[in-house]
């Protein structure tokens, strides 16, 4: 993500500058970032954040309104041989009639230069996919199931899943982590992809991008946001007078504040500065998830989002990086 | 196994294969678990289970047999030891004294206790 990229070995992924307007709404404002090395990445944010969308562009089916894409070094919309390197596995993917799964697998295998058929077959059986079913007979499960076996088999250098899951049960969403983790480690490759189900997958994920309202807010190392933010707790007074000293000495941003009686609960973004109590302090410092995180860096005070109120959602209220303040528990 | 304490996974891979040494588990010589192996083990990203690996090897707890792997270095129990005893106050006692305090037990109330606790736990 840092440093000069090597011109002898392009960046899977680089982005700079991609902005996109369906008619007048501001869908994706300025986009950058780089996947340098590869991994399992997250592409994390709220419906209507402009997940779906930058996507498509970094899959080269649709052409940004202004900014560069590189995959590669090539531009995925230019260059035929760049969509061999990626497989985008797309929510709700449409297949051509009468399609069965098996002619799903057998297209793929013509589609993806890397395709292992075998590994296909296993997954496959694991997902319990009955390879005769027509694919419009296909349970919402079924049909993400089907969607994850291409991404997965594709062995493509650069795949990306947008939201793979829907319909997927626990047991098979947490064989699709163990499967990606197992095999992007067999081959190593670039996956991103995008989630709601942050708690989920956050200990696998390498390198993070957040979006809202269009913009990136944040990209960062997934380990490294465990200590991006810290929640104290304990007697009002004590809690404000350590966040005071925080927001006052640091970078600090309060990100929420919470009250029950006596007791606060202030979430402060601290940038990985551990907070300093006084001795014998009653303050609790407690970590916060990724997914806590995310939640309150991408609040807004608004009734909660679908994606077509969401792109509909004036771009002026976009304050990407200000303090926030949600009322009460975000859960 | 891994907890949720907000401390980087990283340092906590770290951690449980000092244990691991510490306990005997792991014995100096030993081969340790592939980035990969501790990457599916615990559900983590690889490059975050090769940094925990890496902090140990800047340690000298591990180090690197070219095309092999990790293994633990001769010594590397004694020096584990060492450190976490250097720690030992400041992680253990010192918590425990706060929280007495705070509960209004004196020293001797404490040394009781912790004479009780050392016998019961042989």
């Amino acid at each position: 993500m840092n440093g000069p990229s090597d011109p002898a070995r392009p960046s899977p992924l680089d982005v700079e500058g991609v902005t996109h307007r369906f008619g007048g709404v501001l869908a994706l404002d300025g986009v950058a970032f780089r996947l340098d090395e590869p991994g399992i990445h997250g592409l994390l944010g709220r419906n209507g954040a402009g997940k779906t969308t930058l996507l498509q562009i970094l899959a080269g089916q649709l052409r940004p309104g202004a900014g560069r894409v590189e995959i590669f070094g090539h531009d995925p919309f230019e260059r035929a041989g760049t969509q061999a390197q990626l497989c985008l596995v797309r929510e709700g993917q449409r297949y051509p009639d009468g399609f069965r799964v098996h002619h799903v697998l057998r297209a793929a295998a013509l589609f993806f230069p890397h395709w292992d058929a075998g590994y296909a077959a296993r997954l496959a059986a694991d997902f319990e996919l009955p390879p005769r079913r027509a694919v419009t007979k296909l349970s919402r499960g079924m049909l993400s199931a089907v969607g994850v076996v291409v991404g997965l088999a594709s062995r493509a250098p650069l795949t990306l899943f947008d939201e793979p899951y829907l319909g997927l049960d626990a047991v098979a969403r947490q064989h699709f982590y163990d499967q990606l983790l197992a095999d992007v480690a067999a081959h190593p490759r670039t996956i991103l992809l995008s989630t709601h189900l942050i708690d989920e997958i956050a200990d696998l994920l390498q390198h993070v991008v957040v979006i809202d309202h269009g913009r990136v807010i944040l990209r960062a190392d997934a380990d490294d946001l465990r200590r991006e933010a810290v929640a104290l707790t304990g007697p009002a007074d004590d809690v404000e007078a350590v966040v005071g000293n925080l927001l006052g000495t640091g970078p600090g941003t309060a990100l929420a504040r919470e009250r029950l009686g006596g007791v606060a609960r202030v979430t402060v973004r601290v940038g990985g500065t551990a907070p300093v109590l006084p001795p014998g302090s009653a303050v609790r410092v407690e970590p916060v998830s990724l997914q806590r995180l995310v939640v309150h860096l991408t609040s807004s005070p608004a009734a909660p989002r679908d994606g077509a109120t969401a792109a509909g959602g004036a771009p002026a209220d976009a304050d990407a990086g200000t303090t926030t303040t949600p009322q009460g528990a975000l859960r | 196994m891994l907890t949720d304490d907000g401390r980087p996974i990283f340092l906590q891979i770290a951690e449980q294969l000092e244990n691991s040494i510490i306990e005997g588990a792991l014995a100096e010589g030993d081969q340790v678990p592939s980035t990969n192996e501790l990457a599916a083990f615990h559900r983590i990203n690889p490059a975050t289970a090769a940094k925990g690996v890496n902090q140990l090897v800047i340690d000298g707890i591990l180090h690197k047999r070219r095309g092999i792997g990790m293994f633990v270095t001769t010594g590397a129990r004694g020096l584990l030891r060492e450190r976490r005893r250097a720690r030992f106050a400041v992680q253990f006692v010192d918590p425990l004294v706060a929280e007495a305090r705070k509960l209004g037990l004196a020293l001797d109330d404490l040394h009781d206790l912790v004479d009780r606790s050392w016998k019961d736990s042989r």
